[in-house]
């Protein structure tokens, strides 16, 4: 009995699973890949399609339900009966495995949903094919946009819409408060004045998650910044971002703001839906939330204000990343051009509610969704979070020691930050 | 295994048709077990980018030098993996001796001959372990949420429960805290060890990771129940019978004859629940994910997220191998200390 124990089978089995990865040497099969009946990518140059149209594409999106997974269906379809190449759309259930595991075996998807940061690690191993300063759209994405997806200068893949922060506000406490449009906060004084009248006993006056991708907004509006202009240097332990943390961290002693995780909520929207929160900091996609788990509830959607250094938000994006490896890139151009065509953004704003990435649609989103106005207007103004390789480490780092706020110098979690920061960026 | 005696043609014959039976397996471990994990040793000490295989050209050797990051650093790198290992080392003290203990009186509960309805009890004391543990831990989000449940309860009770997956304080740091002592000019607070200063080293697991380690206990006691049962009905009774008569009360009998006896059990149970507690994973993944503040990160955990998440496969291999080391010196001195000590003693 004694000399018979399993040795350590789950370790063997997480070792497998890295592997798993790397199994280009087995013919192992790449969830990324087609399944069966489909042509693989990697064989089918000399395509059973008809010669002109090209190898046949795969698309491995992440989607957030079926409103999206059908759209781009509907739009990989429309653009396949167009071109004559065949296209199919994988939906992916944990996308960044699945991607790893396809670039790993030389098998990656043609297209895929790519975040950021994401998006400089597999630059920065020429995985990519850097197409989108090719698109005949190129010019019509937001500069800020373009910037988010720029690795060493150059312009890798086609933004395929984006989101950014605003301050929801619950309306029906906003005139129980005896408050009016004129109400709504410009100011950091403003804000704090506002969420302690609307702070009772079963609820606070903000709310936000405790991370930095929501309390970095008043860094941003501070004036502060994660990393310098080029790139080089992290510049997190300013003055500028102490002040920030020192406004959050005194609001949340005064008792107005609080962490969203404090009062039992998933996410912003979750307390703000429950009416823990009567304002909350949140993304555009609160409004799909809203209308399927709390219909009842009224809000406003207003421009998050201004503080010492101006206005300030943070914005999120994916991009259309396209493999090097792919057989079929002037297809696969052609197929990101119809997707982030005017018309197909503002398809994909009406099913699932994200918004354009294109400046063009602009307008007519704004006229479509007037009440959604602040979050597009702040696309002028929104800054990118870190995206270097290795700096997702350090994000989660701060937002861990932001957990500890309450109880911590903001000096002292800068610091730590700043010098983990650095080290990844000296990494490089 | 069969005897190879090379002793007339029959004898051979019977060694080939042993290996052919045992090929199959052979095959299939060599395969998905000892290539895999000979990959793994090999990306460890590479800098294999996860771009391609990774014995193509252009991926190097880089000797220890993914080790050294993570055990000798002072960056990030050692910090995780400092603060994970502290996070683990808590989750298997308190697992692993809670688990075999509440098995074991369990078992005894269940194999009383007098009980009524034995058959239901050990079903129901064994379901956790049949259920998917992903559907345990959603229960179980459910069950320690702000204003779940738990917390009702405690409040009939006049506790204001904590936000449980939510609470980053360590259960240890609120002990101390409630007796004055803090990591404000601690003498603890100046050692460091993997990055992680020796304040936070006594942290003992946080609130949120209580939880889970509520749930390993809760989950696994009937696993090991069922071992034990097996074990308690190896005995003769009459051994209990001379117990008796030789005047040992009932907890003599159970500390100086039933314990000795079940040794070998005891060993199994804590070597299984040792290797098993290092390796939590899954309940991270669907869970937390880590947080709140690092508090529930595994090396378990760590590892696929360097690997999946920041694409960094050598990290993440090393950071596997780190942990199996960890195991197998820990299985080996477990080993030397119950084979030497009597129990009941």
């Amino acid at each position: 009995m004694t000399h018979r124990f399993p040795r350590v089978p789950a370790i063997l089995a997480a070792s497998a699973l890295l592997l798993a990865a790397c199994g280009s040497g087995f013919e192992s099969e790449a969830p990324g890949s087609t399944p069966p009946g489909s042509a693989d990518p990697g064989s089918s140059t000399d395509a059973s399609t008809p010669a002109e149209p090209g190898a046949d594409l795969t698309i491995l999106i992440g989607s957030s339900g079926d409103a999206e997974t059908n759209l781009v269906n509907d739009l990989v379809a429309e653009w396949s009966a167009e071109s004559g190449v065949n296209a199919e759309v994988v939906v992916a259930s944990d996308l960044n495995q699945q991607l790893s595991q396809g670039f790993s075996s030389n098998n990656p998807p043609d297209l895929f949903y790519l975040s950021t940061d994401q998006m400089a690690a597999y630059a920065a191993t020429d995985s990519l094919e850097p197409y989108a300063e090719s698109l005949s759209n190129a010019d019509d994405f937001y500069p800020n946009l373009r910037e988010a997806f720029t690795y060493d200068g150059q312009f890798m893949c086609a933004p395929k819409d984006f989101s950014t922060l605003a301050l929801i506000i619950n309306e029906d406490m906003w005139t129980d408060a005896g408050l009016t449009e004129d109400d709504i906060p410009t100011t950091w004084e403003e804000l704090a004045s506002v969420a302690e009248q609307l702070t009772t006993d079963e609820r606070v006056g903000l709310a936000y998650g405790p991370e930095v991708q929501r309390i970095g907004v008043f860094m941003a509006e501070a004036g502060g910044a994660f990393i310098d202009d080029d790139g080089t240097t992290a510049v997190v332990d300013s003055p500028e971002n102490a002040e920030a943390l020192q406004y959050v961290k005194d609001q949340m002693a005064a008792g107005s703001f609080s962490y969203s995780s404090d009062l039992g909520a998933g996410w912003g929207g979750e307390a703000f839906g429950n009416g823990l929160a009567a304002m909350v900091i949140e993304g555009n996609w609160i409004a799909g939330a809203m209308t399927n788990d709390f219909p009842d509830v009224n809000y406003i959607v207003a421009e998050l204000p201004e503080g010492p250094g101006g206005k300030g938000t943070i914005q999120y994006t994916n991009c259309w990343g396209m493999a090097a490896l792919s057989d079929n890139i002037p297809g696969a151009i052609s197929l990101v051009e119809h997707l982030t065509s005017t018309e197909s953004q503002l398809a994909a704003a009406e099913a699932f509610g994200v918004m354009p990435s294109v400046a063009s649609a602009a307008e007519e989103w704004k006229s479509a969704f007037p009440e959604f106005a602040a979050f597009i207007d702040g696309a002028e103004y929104a800054i990118n979070l870190p995206s270097q390789p290795g700096t997702g480490d350090v994000i989660a780092d701060f937002n861990s020691q932001l957990e500890t706020l309450p109880a911590t110098e903001p000096e002292t979690i800068l610091a730590s930050v700043q010098q983990s920061l650095q080290a990844a960026l000296d990494d490089q | 295994m069969i005897a190879m005696r090379p002793r007339g043609s029959i004898h051979g014959n019977r060694a080939l048709a042993g290996w052919l039976f045992v090929a199959p397996a052979a095959i299939i471990v060599g395969l998905f077990v000892l290539v895999p994990v000979l990959m793994a040793a090999w990306v460890s000490v590479s800098d294999w980018s996860g771009i391609g295989p990774p014995f193509a050209e252009g991926v190097n050797f880089v000797g220890a030098e993914n080790y050294a990051e993570l055990l000798g650093g002072t960056g990030l790198a050692t910090r995780d993996l400092g603060t994970a290992l502290r996070n683990n080392l808590f989750y298997v003290l308190l697992v692993v001796p809670l688990q075999t203990a509440i098995a074991l009186g369990l078992a005894i509960l269940v194999n009383r001959r007098v009980m009524r309805a034995r058959g239901f009890f050990r079903t129901a004391f064994y379901f956790p372990s049949v259920t998917s543990s992903v559907a345990i831990v959603v229960l179980w989000l459910f069950l320690f949420s702000a204003t779940g449940p738990v917390n009702k309860v405690l409040s009939w009770i006049w506790i204001d429960g904590p936000n449980w997956f939510q609470d980053p304080r360590g259960i240890f740091h609120i002990v101390l805290g409630a007796f004055g002592i803090t990591g404000q000019d601690n003498p603890l607070a100046a050692a460091n060890f993997l990055g992680i200063s020796g304040w936070e080293w006594v942290a003992g697991p946080s609130v949120a990771m209580s939880a889970f380690i509520l749930m390993a206990v809760f989950t696994t006691s009937g696993t090991f129940m069922l071992l034990f049962i097996a074990a308690l009905q190896q005995i003769n009774a009459e051994v209990e019978e001379a117990a008796m008569t030789d005047g040992a009360n009932a907890w003599q009998r159970f500390w100086y004859v039933t314990l000795p006896m079940l040794k070998p059990i005891v060993f199994t149970v804590v070597t299984l629940g040792l290797i098993g507690t290092w390796q939590v994973f899954d309940q991270i993944y669907v869970g937390t994910q880590g947080g709140p503040a690092k508090t529930t990160l595994t090396p378990a955990y760590l590892s696929f997220s360097a690997a999946f998440n920041n694409h960094d496969w050598p990290r993440g291999a090393a950071i596997a191998f780190i942990l199996f080391a960890i195991i197998v010196v820990l299985t080996v001195l477990q080993r030397l200390w119950i084979g030497r000590t009597e129990v009941g003693r």
